[in-house]
């Protein structure tokens, strides 16, 4: 078994009006991991998930997903992998039990009753087998659609913003599932643009943004940077050089010497802001303000969707 | 092939069907038995036989086929556009069913319906008229070719439509003209030549003359043409859908 459970080479889509969605995307897919897609509306994550999944043909480009290609082997790929849509899109009139067991069927797996069940009840719509789908809330119709893409027990499942417009609970359940699911082994891809779910949720992290993958990151590592925290102290007479004797502390002159810039690390042992404060003392350096920042993904993120304008 | 897929789509539409049995079953019904009493018996009791057979059996192919026909168009049309429409498409899409497979189930289920329903009006039409089958193994492989024929070519139409309207034209403006001018209401030889001539240009005469010889022995044109007539649909159909899926049109961007 390979490493990547997909492996996304060179792919580029432009719709037929001429739009460029996606620009030679290379992306690997580590098995049994939860990678969160981050970027704005627009940025082509839905039409990457659609091509892997079959929905939409790629322009240039090649996809294996579990070593098969998506295209010439699309049986052994797709029956590999869950899909749940962005859009609530259900069979209004049919109910969840019906539902459910189609999708398994057709994924071409064999009737299994204890499956399904297991499924509905995991995702509390045991209770709403025999309801009509078009009577559930909106909520529960995302429950559905999840029960419908676990149904054929996918290896990799596919969440396109699932938790967009879903209220706490659901967004609660939603995340102990995945997690669950990742216990289990399957590898799960989330699209977001909510940077706290990438952060709840991933083990790694890829930022899309017009149609190009700007950056992947375990996001340990992004936490990492998210972890820097700065303090600015506002001086009460301008300085024109850190002083003599706290050149050991990471110290910025800004604001035309009006300001010092402290930048430590939150997690760190100790922050050194009391060995900072004394040293500051000692040096008769007197401040009339202080504020503290943490540069945070969203700030990361803007920053470097706006590297690349 | 993917077996479970086919048995899933299939029963999915057929149980559509059940759902909607007003609409599918009960009103081609009525809808029959007033031809019956409109063309049977206030017109028949003016015209009383035509080639030896009363009118109100006369008129019976031509009613299935005109139901056939139109019910084929309908089921098969509806079942894949009504995805596309609301977006449960994606599903059927992502999953690993072939395009064979999706033609074969969808088609299947809304040719088994249109045949279910063509089974009913005649046995509605043997409560209105005596009516004795004189080719049943032919009569049922018109039924059979005729309903698959057309729900495939429902199913070009529902692939072809991108909208409700779009999805009616066709039924409306060329179906239900062509099998009203096909003979179904009477023999062709009751038209002025030159109106026989244009006649032989609408392929669903050669149909409705086929199913009526399977009946009564006698038709407009002769069997073979008829069987050739409803091969030669059957091909074009399959070819536009051969095409449609050789190349993705309007299903996938
Ligand atoms: N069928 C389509 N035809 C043309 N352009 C499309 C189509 N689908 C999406 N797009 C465009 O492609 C871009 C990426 O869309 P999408 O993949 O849905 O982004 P995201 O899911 O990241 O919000 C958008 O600019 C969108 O307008
Ligand atoms: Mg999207």
């Amino acid at each position: 078994m390979s490493q990547s459970v997909i492996s996304i080479e060179n792919l580029s889509k432009t719709y037929a009006g001429g739009f460029q969605a996606l620009k030679s995307i290379n992306l690997e897919i580590r098995r049994g991991e939860i990678f969160a897609l981050l970027g704005p509306n627009g940025a082509g994550k839905t039409t990457l998930i659609s091509i892997v999944c079959g929905i939409v043909n790629p322009s240039t480009g090649r996809v294996l997903a579990d070593g098969h290609d998506i295209v010439t082997d699309y049986r052994a790929a797709r029956s590999k992998i869950g899909l749940v849509p962005q859009e609530l899109t259900t069979d209004a009139f049919e109910t969840v039990w019906a539902t459910t067991n189609f999708s398994r069927g057709l994924f071409g797996k064999p009737a299994n009753p204890a499956h399904v069940e297991k499924v509905l009840r995991s995702l509390s719509l045991w209770e709403k087998k025999d309801n009509k789908i078009i009577t559930l809330s909106g909520g529960m119709k995302r429950r559905v659609l999840i029960a419908k893409a676990l149904a054929h027990e996918p290896q990799i499942l596919f969440l396109d913003e699932p938790t967009a417009g879903v209220d706490v609970e659901l967004r609660r359940d939603m995340w102990a599932l995945v997690r669950e699911l990742r216990a289990s082994g399957v590898t799960v891809i989330l699209t977001t643009h909510y940077i706290e779910e990438a952060e709840e949720m991933a083990d790694r992290v890829g930022v899309i943004n017009k149609g190009e993958i700007i950056l992947v990151e375990e996001k340990a590592e992004l936490m990492r940077k998210l972890g820097k925290k700065q303090l600015t102290l506002l001086l009460q007479s301008p300085l024109t050089a850190v002083p003599a004797g706290l050149e050991g502390f990471a110290l910025e002159l800004a604001d035309a010497g009006n300001a010092l810039v402290y930048t430590y690390d939150t997690r760190g042992e100790r922050t050194g802001i009391t060995r900072l404060l004394a040293g500051l003392a000692d040096a008769g350096i007197r401040f009339r303000d202080l504020q503290t920042t943490q540069s945070s993904l969203e700030e990361i993120f803007v920053s470097l969707v706006s590297d690349r304008r | 092939m993917n077996i479970y897929a086919i048995r899933a789509i299939y029963l999915f539409e057929m149980a559509r069907t059940w759902r909607t049995l007003m609409q599918s079953i009960v009103s081609p019904v009525i809808s029959t038995s007033l031809y019956f009493v409109v063309f049977g018996s206030a017109i028949g009791s003016r015209i009383t036989e035509i080639d030896g057979v009363s009118y109100g059996a006369f008129i019976v192919p031509g009613l299935i086929m005109l139901s056939l026909l139109t019910q084929s168009i309908a089921n098969a049309s509806f079942g894949i556009y009504f995805p596309r429409f609301v977006g449960t498409i994606f599903e059927l899409l992502s999953a690993p069913v072939s395009y064979v497979e999706i033609v074969v189930s969808y088609v299947g289920a809304a040719a088994t319906k249109s045949i279910i329903l063509g089974l009913i009006i005649l046995a509605t039409a043997a409560l209105f008229v005596p009516l004795h089958i004189q080719h049943p193994f032919w009569m049922l492989t018109f039924l059979i070719l005729t309903a698959v024929t057309f729900s495939l070519f429902g199913f070009i139409i529902g692939i072809w439509a991108d909208s409700f309207e779009r999805l009616q034209i066709i039924p409306l403006l060329v179906i239900t003209p062509l099998t009203f001018l096909g003979g179904s209401f009477y023999s062709i030889d009751m038209l002025p030549p030159l109106w026989q001539k244009i006649s032989l240009l609408n392929p669903v005469l050669y149909l409705v003359s086929g199913f009526r010889w399977s009946f009564f022995g006698k038709g407009d044109v002769s069997v073979e043409i008829s069987i050739a007539a409803i091969f030669a649909c059957l091909g074009i159909c399959l070819a536009i859908i051969a095409w449609i899926f050789k190349t993705g049109y309007r299903l996938k961007t």
